[in-house]
């Protein structure tokens, strides 16, 4: 098939990142050119600031070299500015009279500063902060002159007069209005924040309105003088006084422009050929000038230009981050409040410390800090989800950490913990380690960072942790985003909902069908997705779907548990906890025969024999005799229980028997994550059922039930459900609440993370509330385990399955040896 | 080359692997989506972990420990991490598996 032809004109970092996005999504789908007025590939323009305070070097924010360009097979042509754009021959023509076809078209100009329309706006000596021809314009002129004049006390400006003052020029910034960045903070803040800049040396002139810049009679800048007569002499103008969208071309071409390109949620402008994104580009009125909305913009696009056509770009919520070392403050969303709003404040003038937050019908809209940033982003996260934050209220203002234990999620404190402190402790990943990696590689999403660093890429507790000092150290072009609406792994676009939604609406029932069907762009998929559809799957459709072995991790395909020198462990079933004398001879000749060389008890109340070779396994299941424990799966794993009425003098219910009766009612469940249960017969709750996926507590009139706990990497205590009276009933909702579990959590979604997403209310409305529902739910559950029997029985009896077990001995070997 | 008949190819399944006995260790045979066989030492070159037990999807394995991606074809782990496992000739003919027991090294 002929290729199509895109032409992308604007080198920046939305566009490139769309061709990223686009290569991601149809590698083959397209020649495509770019055309870029600027010498250099593209470079992280946000990073400007520290190149232009000495804190970094350009090479090192340099996103994508030109290797880059060549191995993607992208015609590049650099120092080309597109002049105009024949849409009726669908060519672009450069400055230099190139020409390029396209079949699909996207403009990505960016934005100009905005030049103050002065006199003497045009000398020399006068420039826009845009790009790295502006920096090294600055950082030269910085070894030869002395006074510096910022004209605009915007994030830009402010950043730009920093720097400057850094390389040792006399700095005083002009601004318009009343405080510094009044876009971002409100006036206390923006006071603070003058203090601390003046404390550096900075100086401002605020409420001032500039006349006229003074020729110094050799066509170059000597003095800016404003409206109320005053002059001080400059050397250098820095215009940071805004940007406005490049439009030039797309208006030449025609194209219909209102501050910006008008685009629709695709990114499409009036011409369905043509494309905008970027500074360039006005969606729904507003034209994004931050890098996050950017990005988001960018997959959008992608998504269409590779035809698959679902992504829709609605807006984004937008914080920002002042990046001048050593001053830290943040805002996001409406921090100015307004009709309809409360506020929350805490000020420490003194201390140098200021929040605000801004609360609308019990949601987090908006909210700025100053000199304690710690929690921005776990704010910022607040106001992207909709967080309803009134329980939180009374805490709100202290941050995540003063909500009790916060576990290793790490929303505590990313931005104080020394460079030199372990956050992933699987791979040995220190702080500084990410930070340097995101800094040099110019990352922005967790994603980016498990490549590069390997943290929070294996158990992926620290996920939360890396995130923090993601947003920390790029602020607001963070791309964070909850499990929810992130897509399942590289190898497709689509999150964890609309998968499961699409295999039970297409009715698909094999993984083939299903990568093929939903636009997979791996043909086996990858270790992250195929696991995770597998279990879509066989969940939705049981019976159909045919479970697929080499789709499941070792410990789910073998069986049993792998270790770190490759044994594996085995736990047989006892049943609610309870085993005998000829069960436990059966184990201790077990481990005679196989000269096990540990056997322990398991905290799931079963015994746990370790060392075993794989190629033994059939035969140590043979002699136990027992079932499989499911130790090793995302499955029903243990139900613990008391000894409860039967001996306990304070036992009113018999759990016991409960329990072993809802490990028979959930034997061989295959579920998102593990499941475990615990029995206890009277409060004192002997079995733990506190930190349960499902912990039933017997008390004299029947069983309270209680969902959601986990002991595991966050303590996290389970809810109380319901009460009932009867075993019986206990029985059932259980069955239910894990059948609604298994059809709608997302693959490795415990019950407490599917309860925070779905909500207590939606469980409650479709177990407890309809009866006729909780019965269904609870038969379908009954229905998928008709089909399933014991992975170890049917593995010693079936002699094609026990293939996975065996080994190839080698004959003859001195010979081949070579 | 001294070749020696290992098994069928049916014997692995598609996107499986079976160990081998080798002289100087286990050795893992590894069976793609496409048929294609590849042999490398089963051992991640990370912390050992029997590759023979990773998840393979197109020319990469993931290693059962760590999840490390073992590119099947030259042995090498994927960046970020840095390492490589022992290949060895492997090929199909007549529908065997065929092996040869030299090691190949293009482990820098």
């Amino acid at each position: 098939m002929k290729k199509l032809k895109l032409v992308m004109v604007g080198n920046g970092m939305a566009g490139v990142r769309t061709l990223e996005e686009l290569l991601k999504l149809a590698p083959d789908l397209y020649d495509i050119t770019v055309f870029g007025a600027e010498p250099h590939p593209n470079y992280n323009r946000i990073l400007l600031s520290p190149v232009l305070a000495g804190e970094q070097t350009f090479e090192e924010i340099v996103l994508n070299d030109l290797a880059w360009y060549q191995d993607n097979g992208i015609d590049l042509r650099l120092g080309r500015k597109v002049v105009d754009v024949d849409r009726r021959k669908r060519v672009v023509i450069a400055d230099d009279g190139s020409s390029a076809e396209y079949d699909r078209l996207l403009i990505a100009t960016g934005s100009n500063p905005f030049i103050l329309p002065v006199p003497g706006n045009k000398l020399d000596g006068v420039i826009g902060y845009r790009d790295i021809a502006d920096t090294e314009m600055m950082m030269a002129t910085a070894k030869t002159h002395s006074h510096a004049v910022v004209i605009g006390g915007g994030l830009l400006g402010l950043e730009a007069a920093n720097g400057l003052k850094m390389r040792g020029m006399d700095v005083t910034v002009v601004h318009l209005t009343d405080w510094l960045l009044e876009r971002q903070l409100d006036k206390t803040a923006g006071k603070l924040l003058q203090s601390a800049l003046e404390a550096r040396g900075i100086k401002f002139r605020l409420n001032t309105v500039t006349d006229e810049l003074m020729d110094n009679g050799e066509g170059r800048v000597c003095a800016v003088q404003f409206k109320d007569g005053d002059v001080i002499p400059a050397d250098l103008v820095v215009m940071a006084a805004g940007i406005r969208p490049n439009t030039e071309l797309a208006e030449k071409a025609g194209i219909p422009c209102n501050r910006g390109i008008l685009v629709n949620d695709t990114m499409q402008t009036y011409d369905p050929r043509v494309y905008s994104i970027g500074e360039c580009a006005n969606h729904r009125g507003i034209a994004y000038g931050l890098v996050a909305p950017l990005f988001e913009q960018a997959k959008v696009c992608a998504n269409h230009l590779a035809q698959l056509g679902f992504a829709r770009y609605q807006g984004s919520v937008t914080s920002t981050k002042l990046k001048v070392t050593g001053i830290d403050l943040f805002s996001a969303g409406d921090f100015m409040g307004s009709e309809g709003t409360e506020t929350i404040t805490l000020s420490d003038p003194i201390g140098g410390v200021y929040k605000k937050l801004v609360i609308k019908n019990d949601i987090l809209v908006g909210g700025c800090l100053y000199g304690d940033t710690a929690d921005g982003g776990w704010y910022f996260r607040q106001i992207k989800e909709n967080a309803n934050i009134s329980e939180i209220r009374d805490h709100l203002m202290f941050g995540e950490s003063a909500l009790g234990d916060v576990g290793h999620q790490g929303q505590s404190s990313a931005a104080n913990m020394p460079d030199s402190m372990e956050v992933c402790g699987c791979n040995g990943v220190c702080k500084g380690t990410i930070v340097k990696a995101i800094q040099e590689n110019g990352l922005f999403s967790v994603d980016d960072v498990k490549k590069h660093t390997k943290a929070a890429s294996s158990c992926g507790s620290c996920a939360g942790l890396v995130e923090q000092i993601l947003i920390s150290t790029v602020g607001g072009a963070a791309d964070v985003k909850p499990k929810s609406e992130k897509a399942v792994c590289g190898c497709t676009e689509l999150n964890h909902g609309q998968v499961r939604k699409l295999i039970r609406e297409k009715h698909l029932t094999s993984l083939k069908q299903t990568m093929g069907e939903l636009g997979w762009t791996s043909p086996d998929g990858c270790a992250t997705c195929r696991p995770a559809l597998n279990y879509y799957l066989i969940s939705t459709w049981p019976g159909e779907a045919k479970d697929d072995p080499q789709s499941r991790l070792i410990n789910e395909r073998a069986h049993a548990n792998i270790q770190k020198d490759g044994t594996y462990s085995v736990v047989p079933r006892m049943w609610g906890g309870v085993t005998n004398p000829s069960e436990l001879r059966r184990i201790a000749d077990v481990a005679d025969k196989y000269n096990v060389p540990m056997v322990k008890v398991t905290g799931g109340q079963r015994i746990d024999l370790l060392g075993i070779k794989k190629e033994d396994l059939p035969g140590v299941w043979k002699d136990l005799d027992m079932a499989s424990g499911h130790a090793y799966g995302k499955s029903i794993r243990t139900v613990k229980t008391c000894v409860g009425s039967e001996f306990c003098r304070f036992g009113t219910q018999n759990s016991t028997q409960l329990g072993i009766d809802l490990e028979h009612d959930l034997f061989n469940m295959w579920s998102p994550h593990k499941v475990k249960l615990a029995v206890s017969g009277c409060p004192r709750n002997c079995a733990e059922a506190g930190i349960k996926d499902v912990g039933i507590i017997g008390v004299d009139s029947g069983f309270e039930m209680y969902i959601g706990g986990n002991g595991g990497i966050k303590t996290e205590v389970a809810e109380f459900f319901v009460k009932v009276k009867t075993a019986e009933e206990v029985r059932e909702y259980n069955a239910a609440f894990l059948q609604l579990y298994r059809e709608e959590a997302f693959y490795l979604e415990r019950t407490v993370h599917y309860m925070q997403r779905v909500g207590m209310e939606h469980i409650k409305k479709a177990v407890l509330e309809d009866e006729a529902n909780r019965k269904a739910l609870a038969a379908r559950l009954q229905y998928a385990l008709s089909f399933e029997q014991d992975p170890w029985k049917e593995r010693i009896e079936t002699p094609v399955l026990k293939k996975e077990f065996d080994r190839i001995p080698v004959v003859a070997v001195e010979e081949a040896a070579v | 080359m001294n070749w020696l008949d290992i098994c069928a190819l049916e014997e692995i399944n598609v996107l499986g692997s079976r160990i081998v006995d080798g002289p100087k260790g286990d050795i893992a045979i590894f069976r793609t989506s496409n048929d294609e066989v590849f042999a490398l030492d089963d051992r991640c070159p990370h912390k050992g972990g029997p590759l023979s037990q990773g998840l393979i999807y197109g020319k990469r394995v993931a290693c059962p420990l760590h999840n490390w991606q073992i590119d099947l074809e030259s042995g090498e782990a994927l960046a970020p991490d840095v390492g490589c496992s022992h290949k060895y000739p492997v090929k199909v003919e007549g529908g065997r598996v065929l092996l040869a027991l030299k090691t190949l090294s293009d482990c820098a």
